[in-house]
């Protein structure tokens, strides 16, 4: 599985990438979460927000949530 | 009637009776000042973003794109400018949102006209302007910032400036038509909900800060204080107002219900307006972000005609609302 949480490079998206990293080891999935500033990568999806979180190269949440728990959902319905 | 009367009720009974501070005193007057303003924020926070939510669920960025892409010049300026007033801007967005943009093939100068109206005209301010200053002070500032932003964007299509643009953004093409799964109503609800409860949690600090702040200005500062400094007969109020302005946008939830309180105090009108359209749309660390996309004499450019804009906009509203 690929889970990349793509952002601008703001603190926001960072901030994305932590709770992403969080939720990754709380559900015991031994994955490694990319962060990716390229921006491009989110235009070129076709999306125009940021952060992003894509699982297997396809985006699952777009914009932020602080919510870990919406973050665990969201990775296990796209395993 | 005013549909917030109870909440006066609800404000007068908690300063009078249990706080049990005398009437009169200005003491009591900053305190009910500060109850009363902050339930009221509250409950128009709630109810407009949840509203503006429900509407924008509909017109995600990723469609307003493809309306966009296919609209001539001049009636792309306006509608853009009218769809940033439902988009939420976030400096993070201000990249991805640009180059989406561009790349679909939506003109330089109708991307510029959602640039500046999508965080200049934007849910949290419009319910703080409409709450602490009233529905016609609101509505001006919507219509003087439309204006602002569409001919903000055709005065930037007209200048020619794409060289100014960092070529990279030229280089990719994408298809604007990205097929969007609909929502449900029971998504939308939810996506509302929680935007509304995020925004919430954001603002509620610099909201209760500034309206405290505004409370004590309101109960101790005498009025016309400011207006020997920033009346509307001083003419460095205006671009002074828009200049300090630049640096404060995080706080743009804070800064409203602070100038509310100034504007009793001796601000004019127009000087009020300018620097909130400055807070909003002159943002230092979008101009920064701004700096991966286009070369920094395009953001002087951009920055300085809105600066323009909001400064002619402020004499103007001083010399009408005397």
């Amino acid at each position: 599985m690929k889970i990349q949480v793509l952002g601008s490079g703001c603190a926001t998206c960072k901030k994305l990438y932590e709770i992403t990293q969080k939720a990754v080891a709380e559900l015991g999935l031994n994955e490694n979460v990319e962060y990716i500033t390229d921006v491009q990568k989110i235009v070129a999806m076709g999306l125009m927000q940021s952060p992003i979180l894509a699982i297997n190269d396809k985006p699952a949440l777009v914009g932020f949530t602080s919510d870990i728990e919406k973050v665990k959902k969201i990775i296990q319905e796209n395993i | 009637m005013s549909i917030f009367y109870p909440v006066k009720l609800l404000a007068d009974w908690l300063t009078y009776n249990v706080f049990n501070i005398a009437p009169q005193t200005l003491l009591a007057d900053a305190v009910n000042f500060f109850i009363y303003d902050t339930i009221k924020i509250f409950i128009l926070l709630a109810v407009i973003i949840f509203c503006v939510s429900i509407v924008r669920s509909y017109l995600p960025p990723e469609k307003i794109r493809a309306i966009l892409s296919h609209k001539s010049k001049y009636t792309g300026n306006v509608i853009a400018s009218l769809l940033g007033i439902i988009t939420p801007f976030c400096s993070c967005s201000a990249i991805p949102l640009f180059l989406g943009f561009i790349q679909a093939g939506v003109p330089l100068g109708t991307t510029f006209s959602f640039l500046v109206a999508s965080p200049m005209i934007n849910e949290v301010a419009l319910v703080l302007l409409l709450g602490m200053f009233g529905w016609k002070i609101a509505l001006m500032y919507i219509i003087s910032g439309l204006i602002i932003s569409i001919l903000s964007g055709i005065v930037i299509g007209k200048m020619k400036v794409g060289s100014l643009v960092e070529p990279f953004v030229y280089q990719n093409t994408i298809n604007g038509n990205v097929n969007f799964p609909s929502m449900t109503r029971k998504e939308r609800i939810i996506y509302a909900k929680d935007y509304t409860l995020d925004i919430l949690k954001k603002v509620w600090i610099y909201i209760i800060v500034g309206i405290g702040i505004g409370a004590w200005i309101h109960g101790y500062v005498p009025a016309d204080f400011l207006a020997q400094y920033a009346g509307s007969d001083k003419w460095y109020a205006v671009p002074l107002a828009v200049l300090i302005g630049i640096p404060l946008y995080s706080n743009a939830a804070g800064v409203i219900p602070l100038v509310s309180a100034l504007t009793e105090k001796g601000v004019s009108m127009g000087t009020t307006l300018a620097f909130m359209m400055s807070v909003t749309a002159l943002s230092l660390p979008e101009f920064m972000i701004l700096k991966k996309v286009m070369k920094i004499k395009l953001i002087f450019i951009f920055a300085g005609i809105v600066a323009i804009g909001i400064i002619l906009t402020g004499y103007l509203f001083n010399l009408v609302l005397k």
